[in-house]
């Protein structure tokens, strides 16, 4: 009896284990090569951004013609891409984190069982997180190479927005992660893909949020996928500033704060 | 025993109805603020850039393509995970299959749920579009019976499909290789000519740009691409056609 | 028609590829019977049942319900049945009383109809009270009671029970089947899968001993069991029985009129259990447990398969 006393508390403060976050990952890999026709959805997955960057930048942008932002010109295409790349950073892992993670510990239990041996919450939610982001980094890295190729960025800009575009995995992993333990039932996933396609609508991806009404630009200046698009977008055309700085210190809050919300719900949800 | 006074696939529909009006209000997001976002986002954030297509204003070209996909997808969404799960989860089917229902009744009730669920977006969506003065034709009027045809056609195939496979991952596959390619390429938001001549077939071969161009020309007052018969023909195939399989792969889940 | 049979089969048969699930069973239910199939899993029970709500075509031989073809008029016979399946399915997004008056109109039933029918069967339940609940905070044994009242609301002729009480408590067993025995009192004809010999001597007047998709016996209950079985059972467990009941069982003969070692007892039959006791001690065998009790339709099965229902 005591020792259950002493050993719950003590499950919550402590050093972050690599190794038991690395068996959480493991446990994932293993769900993946058992799942029926999996990696046919995987691999589709990363054709989806390219699918909405060859129907709206390609032929839409055939309509459109060159567009001019900031007192530069470009293919309509060039402005498009790397919207498309920070959405399917975010979609990518907020699916892993919101829809899959919801499951696994209402419904699936697995999470129940996972923290029945010495993995702590925190492990738990750092080994979802890194695995949803290392998914999201593989689709992200083959989008980047179908720009490069189609002459969208150069090799460096490429280079450059790879790690931003995992950064932009990070936070929307994290803070999905925190809203699906505040999730009540499937009815609030409906309302998480509104907001969800809202922000893709209106964060500066197909048209430039100065074209809005000043009210809604600001608005759209306080949401987070206008920060992913705005840093990715500067890196893939090589236009970084002090702004780019401050679009990778609001994604970084966001993972800090994210993560801490998670691993308190959770352990709050889980270890009583 | 009471004499049969309503028709088993009336009884079908009766089940669909009492089950949506716990979930019209979640459904009215997807259904209908959407497809108005994307317009606004599209038809006026991009049209500004776009200037006119075909003679028209950007918006009022993708008004009709927007509607059409939106029952496009309606239809589509609704029969996959809603399907498979009244037979392998709720077994609603199973229990149907007790009763006097017969596959075809719940086949077909399932479809004109479907089209009296879609059609009310429809509807909603026309009259918001009316604001956005992106009707050109009294013509419009004929939208709805378009998007009926389009609903079956594009519903009843699926339901044969979600009748004949056991997991649900299979769906994500048909939402990544049909419905967002349909969406995307089938003359929703650039002309079907642009697209390279290899691919155009593809285009051609989706119920949606069927669907889409028979709106498109009801909107804007002008003629079908092809001959309306054709259209009207290519849709009535699928829908049929589907109808005919979605029956057999009931018949066949149901006997086991 | 009053001494039509409500089912009559010859012969019947149904195969699954190379699989027999019913080997040419015979059958006949009376109006008003109780009627039931005992049989452990994989007996074919649950296909016989299939077959006769008309779900599933027969690959051969001949079946006929309320006199008519379930083939060709499979329609207009399951308009006049009531079904309880083995796995619940209520539709767990309707209320409880929604999932009866939804189903009622399955039958064609008017609106006002189906919703005086769902009050009353309802309350017949015991569940009036849940009306306006949902289906999925119900017990094992609420879910099972509303699948019947659902199973009820055509007023039909003839009620298939698959296991009806598989997988609840014994409480919510003990009131279910006093809902059925009061079924059975008004008359309503009943037919029953069980592996339990409890409910089907409880519920059945006659039932019938399904193996391996064959009928191996048939009768009431208790002719079953004074056919097949003596009238106590007198069951032994020694110490070190596990390894050596075989040997026991040897030690055993011409006490009553049978002995039978199982794995973990040894079964002695005999129509006077005490006396067949004092003959195990007089042969100076001790026992660490002894229970003398009544044949059961257990004892039927095992006397009729070599082995126990349950597996």
């Amino acid at each position: 009896m005591l020792t259950t006393f002493v050993a719950s508390p003590a499950r919550a403060v402590g050093r972050v284990s690599p190794g038991r976050v690395g068996a959480v990952i493991n446990r994932n890999v293993g769900a993946l090569r058992s799942g029926p026709s999996y990696w046919v959805v995987l691999l589709s997955g990363f054709f989806e951004p390219v699918l909405y960057l060859l129907s709206i930048g390609v032929g839409v942008g055939a309509l459109v013609g060159d567009i001019t932002v900031g007192g530069r010109s470009m293919s309509y295409a060039a402005f498009v891409a790397p919207a498309m790349l920070a959405v399917s950073a975010m979609t990518g892992v907020l699916a892993e984190t919101t829809f899959n993670f919801f499951h696994k510990f209402k419904y699936a239990k697995t999470f129940e069982a996972v923290l029945a041996t010495p993995v702590r919450p925190i492990e738990l939610a750092v080994g979802e997180l890194v695995w949803a982001v290392v998914r999201g980094a593989v689709y992200t890295a083959a989008f980047l190479v179908v720009m490069v190729a189609m002459g969208l960025t150069t090799p460096g800009g490429a280079l450059a927005a790879f790690p931003a575009s995992v950064l932009v995995g990070l936070a929307f992993g994290a803070v999905g992660m925190a809203i699906s333990t505040l999730m009540r039932g499937w009815q609030d996933f409906d309302l998480m893909s509104v907001g969800q396609f809202a922000l893709f609508l209106f964060s500066g991806t197909f048209s430039p949020v100065q074209d809005y009404p000043l009210v809604m630009e600001v608005l759209i200046q306080v949401t987070p996928l206008y920060h992913a698009v705005e840093l990715v977008r500067g890196l893939c055309l090589g236009v970084v500033g002090l702004g780019s700085l401050g679009h990778a210190a609001y994604l970084a809050a966001m993972v800090v704060g994210g993560l801490w919300l998670a691993s308190r719900r959770l352990t709050r949800m889980l270890c009583v | 025993m009471t004499a049969g006074t309503l028709h088993p696939t009336l009884a079908v529909l009766n089940r669909q109805l009492t089950l949506y009006r716990r979930l019209w209000q979640a459904s009215i997001f997807s259904s209908f603020v959407l497809p108005v976002l994307f317009l606004i986002s599209i038809g006026i954030g991009v049209g500004r850039y776009v200037g006119s297509v075909e003679g028209v204003d950007y918006l009022s070209w993708i008004v009709p393509g927007v509607l059409a996909s939106t029952a496009f997808q309606i239809a589509l969404g609704e029969s996959t995970y809603a399907v498979l799960g009244d037979f392998k989860y709720v077994r609603a089917y199973h229990a149907m299959r007790a009763t006097p229902v017969r596959p075809v009744d719940m086949v077909c009730g399932h479809l004109l749920y479907l089209v009296l669920r879609a059609e009310a977006a429809v509807l909603a969506f026309l009259v918001v579009v009316v604001f956005f003065g992106g009707l050109h034709s009294p013509w419009s009027l004929a939208t709805p019976v378009v998007c009926g045809l389009l609903i079956a056609a594009t519903a009843a195939p699926v339901t044969a499909f979600a009748a004949r496979i056991d997991h649900d991952s299979y769906f994500s596959l048909l939402f990544r290789l049909v419905m967002i390619p349909s969406t995307l390429f089938a003359g929703v938001f650039f002309p079907v000519e642009q697209l390279p001549a290899v691919v155009r077939p593809l285009a051609y071969a989706s119920p949606m740009w069927h669907g889409v161009e028979m709106c498109r020309a009801a909107t804007l007052g002008r003629a079908t691409a092809w001959p309306l018969a054709v259209h009207v023909g290519y849709l009535l195939v699928w829908a049929v056609g589907g109808v005919a399989l979605a029956v057999l792969a009931f018949r066949r889940r149901l006997e086991d | 028609m009053a001494d039509q049979p409500l089912i009559f089969a010859r012969d019947l048969v149904k195969r699954f590829g190379d699989f027999t699930a019913v080997d040419g069973i015979d059958l006949e239910v009376a109006p008003g019977e109780a009627f039931g199939f005992l049989g452990p899993n994989g007996a074919g029970k649950s296909s016989t049942m299939r077959m006769i709500g008309c779900v599933s075509v027969p690959t051969s031989g001949e079946l006929r319900i309320l006199g008519m073809d379930p083939v060709r008029d499979g329609t207009a016979i399951r308009a006049r049945l009531g079904v309880c399946p083995q796995l619940d399915n209520l539709d767990p997004d309707l209320t409880v009383r929604e999932n009866l008056t939804t189903y009622a109109r399955y039958f064609g039933l008017s609106r006002s109809e189906s919703h005086r029918r769902a009050d009353e069967l309802l309350e017949f339940v015991r569940l009036s009270d849940r009306a306006k609940g949902k289906v999925e905070p119900l017990s094992g044994g609420m879910k099972r009671r509303l699948t019947i009242a659902r199973a009820l609301v055509n007023e039909p002729d003839l009620v298939l029970l698959d296991e009806p009480t598989t997988g609840l408590d014994p409480q919510a067993r003990h009131l279910l089947w006093e809902r059925l025995f009061r079924l059975k009192q008004r008359g309503t004809t009943l037919v029953l899968t069980t592996h339990y010999m409890d409910e089907a001597e409880q519920l059945c007047d006659r039932l019938v001993v399904m193996d391996g998709g064959k009928i191996i016996a048939e009768g009431s209950p208790r002719s079953l069991i004074e056919t097949y079985s003596t009238a106590e059972v007198v069951e032994l467990r020694f110490p070190d029985g596990l390894d050596f009941n075989a040997d026991y069982a040897a030690k055993l003969a011409g006490v009553g009129e049978r002995i039978d070692p199982l794995p973990d007892r040894v079964l002695v039959y005999a129509d006077d259990g005490d006396a067949a006791l004092a003959e195990v001690h007089r042969r100076g065998l001790t026992p660490s447990t002894v229970l003398v009790r009544r044949s059961t339709l257990e004892d039927v099965f095992l006397q009729l398969t070599g082995r126990t229902l349950v597996d």
